[in-house]
């Protein structure tokens, strides 16, 4: 089956994962702008950084047929340095208009500090003024439902907000009612250790339905699998899932989210 | 969605789950032998330990969402004013009170 990951940092991944995601039935990537693995020193290592994303990733995708898009920020991580930030955010514009851009992303909460929350708010004036899709990173483990709750507060207090172009990421079983009861998007993430596994989310599904609920594998450096959306197609399907149903969680529905930045058509065989 | 019933459910989900309760079984052993008979844990670690215990227990219950409860139990507590807190409050306010939201 056809599939989207929309959260997939491939900066940090092999060329030969492109190859085999392209055997698997990936047409297309999202990645958003994270943390490198180690707090980048200056603005301009995250201009580099999004010149890779904008420029080097799309070319290395297309080799094997894959659309790859991005979304630019200073994640949650490093938004803990306000000053560092103001000047990433302040630089992001020159970026926007590159065909890939998908918005600004992922933005959220990481310790669930005030800074945090201050350069979270900065990131939000930023993709308002500038008419941008947006993508959140939930916090993990202890700090997932209170920061949720915290972006949520965020969103919903700004009354500029629509919440039909948000896509709140990493959603698990407590978080998940809300987002979607708040008419946001919702992301779930497979993952070996910390997040959720394809027989979890399989179990999301069956009690939220399909609609605005998205998966990815937001593989990275550390110890992931770019490959979980299969996991969760086959997860599916060894229950007995509709093949419409699967298909809009994994195809359908990031295409439609995807589209309202106006830059994005899924791809036709 | 097509269902499986209940008792293929536990047909198919049987044996892992024997395994991830010896495994769980095993662990807490564990715990006990290198604490020694009697043996106390320190403060934050005896906590971390009763967090298990409290885990283990709302598997034991009949509630239709344990996986949200044990999740719930394993989270830091939300502060509906947060944002007066930190000095953060709404620039560009919608109609509802943030107060209002905290069922
Ligand atoms: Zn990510």
């Amino acid at each position: 089956m056809d599939f989207i990951d929309p959260h997939l940092h491939m900066v940090s991944r092999t060329t030969d994962d492109y190859e085999t995601l392209a055997r698997m039935g990936c047409v297309a990537i999202s990645e958003p702008a994270f943390w490198a693995g180690f707090d980048r020193g200056s603005a301009d290592g995250f201009r580099d950084y999004f010149e890779q994303l904008t420029a080097v990733e799309p070319k290395r995708a297309a080799q094997f047929g894959i659309q790859h898009h991005c979304w630019l920020c200073i994640n949650a991580k490093e938004a803990e340095n306000v000053s560092l930030s103001r000047e990433v955010i302040a630089m992001i514009p020159e970026f926007l208009d590159r065909p890939g851009v998908l918005g600004i992303g992922e933005i959220g909460l990481n310790k669930n500090t005030k800074n945090e929350a201050t350069v979270f708010l900065e990131h939000l004036d930023l993709a308002i003024e500038h008419d941008q899709l947006i993508l959140i990173h939930t916090p993990h483990l202890e700090d997932k439902y209170q920061g949720t709750r915290m972006i949520l507060d965020m969103l919903c207090d700004d009354s500029r907000i629509n919440p039909d172009r948000v896509l709140v990421d990493h959603v698990e079983e407590h978080t998940i009612g809300e987002v979607l009861d708040r008419g946001f998007w919702a992301g779930m993430t497979l993952y070996p250790v910390t997040k959720c596994t394809p027989d979890r989310a399989a179990d999301m599904i069956e009690r939220f339905g399909g609609e605005r609920l998205l998966a990815n594998s937001a593989g990275d450096w550390g110890v992931s699998k770019p490959t979980a959306v299969p996991d969760l197609i086959y997860q599916m399907r060894r229950r007995g899932c509709d093949e419409s149903l699967i298909r809009r969680v994994v195809h359908d529905n990031p295409s439609e989210f995807f589209a309202k930045s106006g830059k994005f058509a899924a791809p036709v065989r | 969605m097509k269902s499986r019933s209940a008792e293929t459910i536990l047909d198919e989900s049987y044996l892992e789950t024997r395994a991830k309760l010896l495994e769980v079984a095993a662990i807490l052993d564990r715990i006990d032998r290198a604490n020694g008979e009697g043996g106390r844990l320190p403060g934050d670690a005896a906590k971390r330990r009763e967090q298990l215990t409290q885990a283990i227990n709302i598997l034991l219950t009949d509630s239709a969402d344990r996986a949200e409860q044990i999740q719930q139990l394993f989270s830091r507590e939300y502060d509906p004013d947060w944002r007066a807190t930190f000095g953060l409050l709404p620039e560009h306010a919608s109609n509802s009170a943030p107060q209002s939201r905290e069922s």
